[in-house]
């Protein structure tokens, strides 16, 4: 009976206690918060508030001269922009009628202003040694030769994923990977999981990023920790973020690319972390920890130098002990 | 003059074989998943987490046999501790095997038909079998649904912490794997313990 009062205690306290900490749910969430930027006022606020007045909103209102009333209509949803998205993003500091035409000031706006041409990434970042380090003429050589771009070089341009009125630099400043992964996946999923938008570049029929994946295993973990790009975007050393988007064959497919030593996750999603420390306690790639665990990339060198070591010693061990014992036999028999 | 005793019915030899193949191939695709490299893969990584995955299921439910037979049958009887001193006697058993076994003295607590296990065997296969095994299955239940897992423990992934524990007690059955193969060495001849494994029955002098 003591045995079984035992064993029974023993698988309780092994059940409730792995129960409790494997399967409860998070007790915590993450406390960091995104870097505060609810303070910032730009110096064109309320010069913006003309144009946000209207294409900040669902709704805009205008009075109609020739009715002599007051109209309230829908804003299309392609021509709104959020004020909370544009304070927050990397061109916050700028007026609308930087990239836009002053045009725009009046009402209706005049028709050819929807045909103005509109200004791309490189049009002010390149060829300017203040963004020099961002490398934009690599960025767009590499784009040049993208999918993207090589299916439709005339309608695929750097906006299709970087919408100026809300993209952020983010990987290599967040402090909340996991924010970051999802922002930056976002982008693709704004095409590859919305056949509408997807249909105004390619006459391919719809796909299903799900079923597409299936061969993945732990579909949703990937999906949360790494971004689309890690796998499907060739890298180049000499950009911040790799941006030559491969054609669907040549993506990643080998697990051992990220679950190994040399994990190709340290030269992308985790390059800036990355250069702090390759080891920490002890661990390979220890940077990864800190938000996630990828099997065969994080390991413990001295654990796995100690498990080798005892491993030896017992066989080591076992062999001296069974040599032992058959000499001893023959000795005895003889 | 041996004797022959019956200890191992036909349902303790099925999950003990069945046991061992699995533990061997859980063993090699999760260290080959371990010490992954692309130039030297031991087992292709997809291949080896599809057969670890498969393997564990198995084990998982050989493991609910074993408990739910053993507790049934009277095979019960062999992991029970009834002796007051047992730590002394766990203790005369390991100085049997470090010193005694050369010096020719008899086993301390030999098999019998009452004994199957002397009493180190005992502690060990208590310890491995409602310790180790039961802490294996639920880490790796945790690893096989990663979003059951708790997000983050101390600041670190709850996922890093359950692999952790996971491998930490995987290499403890290996170790325990490699001295209980040694052990079976250890019958009236080599190999007599080994086909007891097979037939059921075990040779005492």
């Amino acid at each position: 009976m003591k045995f079984f009062r035992l064993q029974r205690g023993l698988t309780v306290v092994f059940l409730t206690a792995g129960l409790q900490i494997w399967f409860a749910v998070p007790l915590h969430a993450e406390t960091e918060q995104a870097a505060d930027t609810a303070s910032f006022r730009s110096l064109f606020f309320d010069q913006n508030e003309r144009c946000f007045r209207c294409h900040g909103s669902s709704k805009y209102s205008y009075f109609n001269s020739s009715t002599g009333t007051e109209i309230t209509d829908i804003m299309c949803t392609e021509r709104m922009v959020s004020r909370q998205d544009f304070y927050t993003a990397n061109h916050r500091s700028f007026a609308c009628i930087d990239c836009h035409s002053a045009q725009y000031d009046t009402f209706p706006h005049p028709g050819e202003l929807r045909m103005e041409e509109k200004y791309n990434c490189i049009d002010c970042h390149g060829y300017d040694e203040k963004y020099a380090r961002f490398n934009f003429e690599g960025i767009e050589e590499e784009f040049h030769q993208s999918v993207h771009y090589q299916a439709n070089p005339d309608a695929f341009t750097c906006w299709k994923c970087h919408d100026p009125h809300s993209y952020k630099i983010n990987i290599r400043n967040s402090k909340i990977i996991k924010e970051a992964i999802a922002f930056d996946n976002n982008i693709c999923l704004g095409c590859h999981s919305n056949f509408d938008r997807y249909s105004l570049l390619t006459e391919k029929e719809e796909i299903n990023i799900i079923q597409q994946h299936d061969w993945l295993p732990n579909q949703g973990l990937h999906f949360s920790q790494v971004r689309c790009i890690e796998c499907h975007a060739r890298l180049n050393d000499s950009l911040m973020v790799a941006h030559r988007i491969m054609k669907k064959e040549n993506a990643v497919r080998r697990c051992v690319e990220c679950h190994s030593q040399n994990s190709l996750l340290m030269a992308s999603l985790y390059k800036y972390q990355s250069r702090e420390s390759r080891t920490q306690g002890g661990f390979l790639n220890a940077v990864i920890l800190n938000d996630a665990f990828v099997i065969g990339a994080n390991r413990n060198v001295v654990l796995n130098r100690i498990s080798i070591y005892i491993v030896i010693c017992a066989m080591v061990f076992l062999l001296i002990h069974l040599s032992l014992r058959i000499i001893l036999k023959k000795k005895g028999k003889s | 003059m041996t004797e022959k005793i019956y200890h191992y019915p036909l349902w303790i030899r099925l999950w003990h074989v069945v046991n061992a193949i699995l533990c061997l191939v859980l063993i090699l695709t999760g260290t080959s998943m371990q010490f992954s490299e692309p130039d030297r893969p031991v087992i292709r990584f997809d291949l080896a987490v599809t057969i670890h995955n498969a393997a564990a299921i198995f084990l998982s439910i050989n493991y609910l046999y074993f408990v739910v037979a053993n507790r049934i049958s009277r095979n019960r009887k062999h992991y029970r501790i009834k002796e007051k001193n047992f730590g002394g006697m766990v203790l005369t058993q390991f100085r049997y095997y470090l010193l005694g076994i050369f010096s020719g003295s008899k086993a301390p607590f030999p098999v019998s038909r009452e004994r199957k296990f002397n009493p180190l065997q005992q502690v060990t296969y208590m310890i491995v079998m409602y310790g180790f095994f039961p802490l294996l299955i639920i880490t790796g239940l945790g690893l096989l649904f990663p979003e059951i897992v708790i997000f983050r423990v101390f600041g670190k992934s709850g996922l890093f912490l359950t692999d952790l524990f996971h491998i930490i007690t995987g290499f403890a059955i290996t170790l325990f794997m490699i001295v209980h193969i040694y052990f079976c060495t250890m019958g009236t001849k080599l190999s007599s313990l080994f086909r007891g494994m097979f037939d059921g029955w075990v040779e005492v002098h």
